[in-house]
């Protein structure tokens, strides 16, 4: 029989943050793996492209300094899935960087395993050739040319290479890219936990206490693991785990609660059972794992889209916006005229709060009986200078255009800011969504060691 | 939407007319959010407060795959599914997204302000 094998998930992402007497109750429980995913695509396509994480360096080096020296302290494993958000490399580089930082002011002494998940974009254009790529969900399918076009490519890690990391000696493995139970799951998979309920635990434990109520993102949750089943409970007194808190969890950002799939197959849940075992904890029985004849990995992969310039402002007049869907054409229109003999390629948005801001194509409400209304101008154009252009003429002709019955003459727009205008830097989207099939996952993903001893890293 | 009485469908020569004090979504459900699943689709998830609730809803059959639709102003097959989830006491429905997150042309990158078509939507329950 296998002994209760406990997961301290301090963070729904490293760097969000947590209370330091949730940690200390969950350290006192004598935890055998601290874990955190620190990884999303929800915040967009930008990171994946830029290599910036959408965590500042002080908040992430907050918390890995707390679960860094504890896990050493305790001697045992730390796992970081999704390093620096993205998990590309250079998001993977930030996170060494301050591991090392955190180890030399601690003195602390450890093996620490780096698995980067950034992908060769030659290697992954041959295996589209090979049709060893295919599309995911809604994605479109990718061809050779749209992978060597994309500014960075990863690839989400299972549990095999963390499983390699930690069986070669490695007491902190960060991870670039990987899915999100991979970091809770590979200890105790390794250690001869159940796949189905080690992943089905790491998909819950990975938000931390967002499965609680009240729910949270960043407050420490612990994960039960045992023979035949698993139960979690938050580690702060001012919260608890309800089966409904927990099943309505399972819900959240996915399109089939049952049927969740991942690298190497897929969590079958239809036969789950939440039972709640005391005030504050529930047990979940009868998760199933359906392994794939044929293993994948998830790729995200991103391309430029050129460089944005914004301008925000608003507009008080009914005449004003009883015309707007005129003006909006013809400001398009002039501004095409007015650039007309440059080669400037270019993508002029308008998004008008009070009309379908929120909301664009889907929105429903086609008349509109706002007082006021409120634009962002968005040009996107080839370099940050075009951008630059095409926002700045498109705001001038905006202000001043002549529309039916025009009675307010000055200007037809308020500006909350001087400049008004804003460049944005470079944006990317999302341009590769795909599954690639590999027969060795462990492999795909190269680990790097590091060695430190009192703080000094060993060369 | 309900079909009115038969002697009505002989005065006004339609059974389409909307139920004036119908109750809407908002007031029916506990929670109705939206968010992105992945970059290319937005799940919709519409939760109920107690067992009775979600299987009337369950049984009235009231989130389809056309009654999203219509709610949203979009083809039937742009809605990928609908799952019911007994042991939330919820009801899941996921679209394809008109354009991938943040591409050009985004209006809400994570997906989470979609629901309100969805919220008022009216319901005979």
């Amino acid at each position: 029989m296998l002994k209760e094998y406990r997961i301290l998930s301090p963070s729904g992402i490293v760097g969000y943050g947590f209370p330091e007497e949730s940690w200390r109750l969950g350290i006192a429980q004598k935890p055998d793996l601290i874990a955190c995913d620190a990884g999303s695509t929800d915040p967009g396509p930008y990171y994946l492209g830029s290599g910036k994480p959408f965590t500042t360096r002080s908040a992430v080096k907050r918390d890995l300094t707390f679960m860094l020296t504890d896990a050493i302290r305790l001697g045992i494993p730390m796992c970081i899935g999704s390093a620096g958000g993205s998990g590309g490399t250079p998001h993977l580089e930030r996170e060494i960087g301050i591991i090392k930082e955190i180890a030399r002011e601690k003195g602390l002494s450890f093996k620490m395993a780096a698995i980067s998940s950034e992908l060769d974009k030659e290697f992954l254009a041959q295996e589209c050739v090979k049709g060893n790529i295919v599309p995911l969900g809604a994605a479109p399918q990718v061809t050779p040319e749209d992978i060597r076009g994309c500014r960075r490519i990863v690839a989400q890690m299972g549990v095999e290479s963390i499983i390699k990391a930690l069986n070669e000696g490695a007491q902190v493995v960060l991870c670039g890219r990987a899915y999100d139970p991979s970091a809770f799951a590979a200890d105790p998979i390794r250690l001869g936990y159940s796949e189905a309920l080690a992943t089905h635990l790491g998909k819950i434990l990975e938000c931390a206490c967002i499965a609680a109520t009240p729910g949270s993102a960043s407050d420490c949750m612990m994960g039960y693991l045992y023979e035949d089943s698993f139960a979690v409970e938050p580690c702060s007194p001012n919260r608890v785990c309800t089966t409904t808190s927990v099943a309505a969890h399972t819900l959240y950002e996915k399109s089939n609660p049952y049927m969740l799939p991942g690298p190497g197959g897929t969590l079958d849940l239809y036969e789950c059972r939440f039972i709640q075992e005391t005030e504050r904890r529930v047990r979940v029985y009868g998760s199933k794992f359906i392994p794939q004849e044929k293993k994948n990995v998830k790729l995200e992969g991103v391309k430029s889209a050129g460089y944005r310039t914004i301008s925000i402002c608003g507009n008080r007049d009914s005449i004003f916006i009883e015309h707007l869907d005129e003006v909006l054409a013809g400001v398009k229109r002039r501004t095409a005229e007015n650039i007309s003999g440059t080669d400037i390629d270019y993508n002029l948005d308008f998004i008008v709060y009070g009309k379908n801001g929120v909301m664009g194509a889907l929105e429903p409400i086609r008349e509109i009986t706002s007082h006021e209304v409120g634009i962002v101008i968005d040009a996107v154009a080839d370099t940050q200078e075009n951008a630059n252009t095409v926002c700045a003429v498109a705001r001038s002709t905006m202000l001043h255009y002549g529309y039916e019955g025009r009675i307010a003459t000055a200007g037809n727009l308020a500006f909350p800011f001087s400049p008004s205008d804003i460049p944005v830097g470079e944006v990317f989207n999302f341009s590769a969504y795909s599954l690639l099939e590999n027969d060795d996952p462990a492999e795909l993903f190269p680990r790097t060691y590091y060695e430190f001893a009192d703080g000094e890293e060993k060369h | 939407m309900r079909g009115l009485p038969a002697e009505w469908k002989t005065i006004f020569k339609t059974d389409k007319v909307q139920v004036m004090n119908m109750r809407k979504l908002k007031d029916a459900a506990k929670i109705v959010r939206s968010k992105n699943s992945g970059p290319f689709e937005l799940t919709l998830d519409v939760i109920f407060a107690d067992d009775e609730t979600f299987e009337k809803a369950s049984r009235a059959k009231i989130i389809t795959k056309e009654s999203v639709a219509a709610a949203y102003g979009i083809d039937a097959d742009m809605v990928l599914d609908i799952i019911e989830f007994p042991v939330a006491r919820a009801i899941k429905a996921t679209l394809i997204r008109p354009l991938p997150s943040g591409n050009l042309g985004e209006r809400d990158v994570y997906g989470a302000q979609q629901h309100a078509p969805l919220m008022e939507m009216g319901v005979d329950l």
